[in-house]
């Protein structure tokens, strides 16, 4: 009976050891899972405790594989630091490693900024945990996947996490109005990607990724009108899942709409995770390509620029200004992918990375300054934010010079390394307009700064008192002047963390 | 004409006379039946390709649940016919125009040279396709299959948080609490002082 099968005869059972991390943030979250349904809701604390143990050890699991030996035997044979398993669907490079680590430790911080608003809005409940912890695994097989089924089915695991999350506070009109929306369009886009996935299959008749790049590199790719079409597809699906313009629209409604919580969430992690695919996508697979994926990528980062920071500039709700500005920033990442140099691989990373970093710390602002049945999400909420609290509102001008790219923050080096490498790949135009661009953002950072440091803070209570200033715990300000402080240390000495992801692109590449 | 080709075209004619059917159909419940029939007869159309698994699963997932479902929807709903097939006129043009489209596209894809590449030859009769693709699935795809079933769970938990409220003032039983009662839990013993017989009664008997 030799013939009645058709696996390989050569299938031997995985190597589990490079998933491993994977596999205990699944067993670690099902166990979660499993012990809030015995909690009463008074002693949700340790269902909190144990999430963040979990995200926590999966973080040192990740970072216990950094200096694999099995990676350094695979850059001997191979030139490149990066062993597969799963059938080669599964894939674990320094790249993967690095920003997996960041991904989980942005997820632990998002946890305790976001357990006060939580607290108070009577939403503290398991299920934003495990879900959370859900999201964060599809984010991890996005980052090492290899094929693009696991693309799709990562993307999917933590899309479906995050509709569930924005829609969390169900009794609130906008929160189900952003719900729906992000539900719709985020269906859409995954069609689209999809539908380019599945006629990129057809013509190359592979899903992985390096099948995919095998054919191309022995066909005239660009005369392909299959090919080209698919190319398109996907780039329309990453651009939605990115929120750059033009499938930016449901960015401003979603951030706005879903509880504080959930848009910090939704702001900060699964950036990363986005970054991951485009470069497995469209450097990995499609690197061939790269004409094509250049010249659509530079128009949607210009239009991102023009869009993002013009809009930005008539909000006067801080969520929807971050929103916008969201925008713009991830132009600046496709600016960075778009220079198809390893110099401008490792710049968006870096860029992602910290903006991730800077933006956790923005809304953790604004939770701080919420109360309970108030959201304080307009901008003149800030007002006279540095009499009532002087370190809050120093940390909040921290993170507003950073995002606007003033040194010595991070911001500034950020933006310069990515300006650096799309001017090297003789893009100057592009560069100018990212310049300009950047300045005309600058105005609304400054304003909210003007607002914190020059205004008179006019929020008083019944008796014309001022209101007294939000309380937030001894994590929590641990936690956010530990954030404050990484964002100049990291602009100051921007060393060590930008020739980690260039060694991470020249390893994984 | 060979009896396999007979048969192809047999289901093929029913396939497609259901399928108007189920659009020209006056009565939702019998568009719906309509349905079922060319799902039935696709499944056939399966079978006849050697692909049993999926006719199987296409009689067991659309026919058994999702056509129950949605028959249980439409009898529930009270549709009205009439406002339905409002505009049907109206519309047909635009609609024969973009099936004219669709079918010109797929004619143009198919025969595109893009897809241009050799039909794979069929396995042989001997292979029982359903092992076969569950030989495959435990094995090289593995790691896909688990995470499918992640996202099924992710599913039910977000179903679950999102529709699972406590609701103040609702009449419902508990059973538990039923069976465990006890008589001083209904019963309520009063003790009350024996009465005399009133002086007016004895007048009233007598």
């Amino acid at each position: 009976m030799l013939t009645s099968t058709l696996i390989p005869m050569q299938f031997a059972v995985p190597d589990f050891a490079p998933a491993i991390p994977e596999i205990f943030l699944l067993i670690g979250t099902g166990l979660v899972l499993l012990i809030d349904l015995f909690l009463k809701d008074s002693q949700r604390f340790i269902t909190y405790v144990l999430s963040q143990a979990v995200l926590l050890i999966t973080a040192g699991l990740v970072i216990a594989g950094f200096n694999d030996i099995y990676l350094a035997e695979a850059a001997q044979v191979t030139g490149k630091q990066s062993i597969t398993t799963f059938s080669d669907m599964f894939v674990l490079d320094p790249m993967a490693q690095i920003l997996k680590v960041a991904v989980l430790l942005i997820t632990a911080g998002v946890f305790v900024y976001s357990r006060p608003y939580l607290f108070s809005r009577e939403m503290y409940k398991g299920e934003y945990f495990t879900l959370g912890l859900f999201a964060v695994l599809g984010m991890m097989i996005m980052i090492s996947a290899k094929t693009m089924l696991l693309i799709y089915l990562g993307l999917e695991l933590l899309s479906l996490a995050m509709y569930a999350l924005v829609a969390f506070r169900r009794d609130n009109g906008r929160a189900s109005e952003a719900a729906m929306k992000y539900f719709v369009l985020g269906a859409i886009a995954s069609g689209m990607l999809l539908y380019g996935m599945s006629i990129i299959y057809g013509v190359s008749g592979s899903l992985h990724i390096d099948h995919i790049a095998a054919y191309m590199g022995n066909h005239e790719v660009m005369q392909n009108i299959g090919l080209l079409l698919g190319l398109a597809f996907i780039i329309v699906g990453l651009g939605f899942k990115l929120g750059v313009v033009p499938f930016q629209m449901w960015i401003p409604d979603v951030y706005d709409g879903s509880p504080t919580a959930v848009t910090l969430f939704l702001g900060t992690a699964p950036k990363i995770a986005a970054f991951a695919m485009i470069i497995r996508l469209l450097v990995e697979g499609l690197g061939e390509m790269v004409q094509g994926w250049q010249q659509i990528l530079s128009m949607l980062a210009a239009l991102s620029f023009i869009i993002g920071n013009i809009v930005a500039i008539a909000q006067t709700n801080i969520k929807r200004m971050f929103a916008y500005s969201t925008i713009s920033h991830m132009g600046f990442v496709l600016l960075g992918i778009l220079a198809g140099s390893e110099l401008g691989y490792a710049a968006s990373m870096f860029y992602i990375i910290t903006y991730a970093i800077i933006a956790a710390g923005g809304f953790a602002i604004i939770i701080l300054l919420s109360r309970t049945g108030y959201e304080a999400d307009q901008l003149n909420d800030l007002k006279g934010l540095s009499t009532r609290h002087p370190w809050y509102a120093f940390m909040m001008l921290l993170f507003l010079f950073s995002m606007a790219g003033v040194p010595p923050t991070v911001g500034f080096y950020a933006k310069l390394s990515v300006i650096q490498a799309v001017v090297s790949a003789d893009l100057v135009w592009l560069a100018v307009i990212a310049v300009v661009m950047s300045v005309v953002g600058a105005y609304y950072y400054l304003r909210a700064i003007k607002l914190m440091y020059f205004d008179q803070p006019d929020e008083k209570d019944g008796a014309g008192k001022l209101l007294e200033p939000a309380k937030a715990g001894l994590d929590f300000n641990v936690l956010i002047s530990a954030n404050g402080l990484a964002v100049i240390a990291l602009g100051i000495l921007p060393g060590t963390l930008m020739a980690l992801c260039v060694m991470a692109v020249k390893a994984s590449l | 004409m060979t009896l396999e080709l007979f048969i192809f075209y047999l289901f093929a004619v029913i396939t497609l006379s259901s399928a108007v059917g189920v659009v020209t159909a006056r009565n939702p419940v019998y568009a719906a039946l309509y349905l079922i029939l060319a799902f039935f007869t696709s499944a056939a159309t399966w079978v006849l390709l050697e692909a049993e698994f999926l006719g199987v699963v296409l009689v067991l997932v659309y026919v058994g649940a999702v056509m129950v479902l949605f028959l249980f929807v439409i009898m529930m709903l009270d549709i009205k016919i009439d406002t339905l097939k409002e505009g049907m006129v109206r519309y047909l043009p635009l609609g024969l125009l973009v099936a004219v489209i669709v079918v010109a596209e797929m004619i143009f894809v198919m025969k595109s040279s893009t897809f241009d590449r050799a039909i794979p030859e069929p396995a042989p009769l001997s292979i029982d396709n359903t092992k076969a693709l569950g030989e495959i699935l435990y094995t090289e795809y593995m790691y896909p299959f688990e995470i499918a079933a992640v996202i099924l769970v992710v599913a039910i938990i977000a179903a679950i948080s999102l529709t699972l409220r406590r609701r103040e003032g609702v009449k419902k039983q508990n059973q538990g609490e039923q069976v465990r009662t006890r008589k001083s839990d209904r019963l309520r013993v009063v003790k009350m002082d024996s009465e005399k017989r009133t002086s007016t009664r004895q007048e009233e008997r007598s």
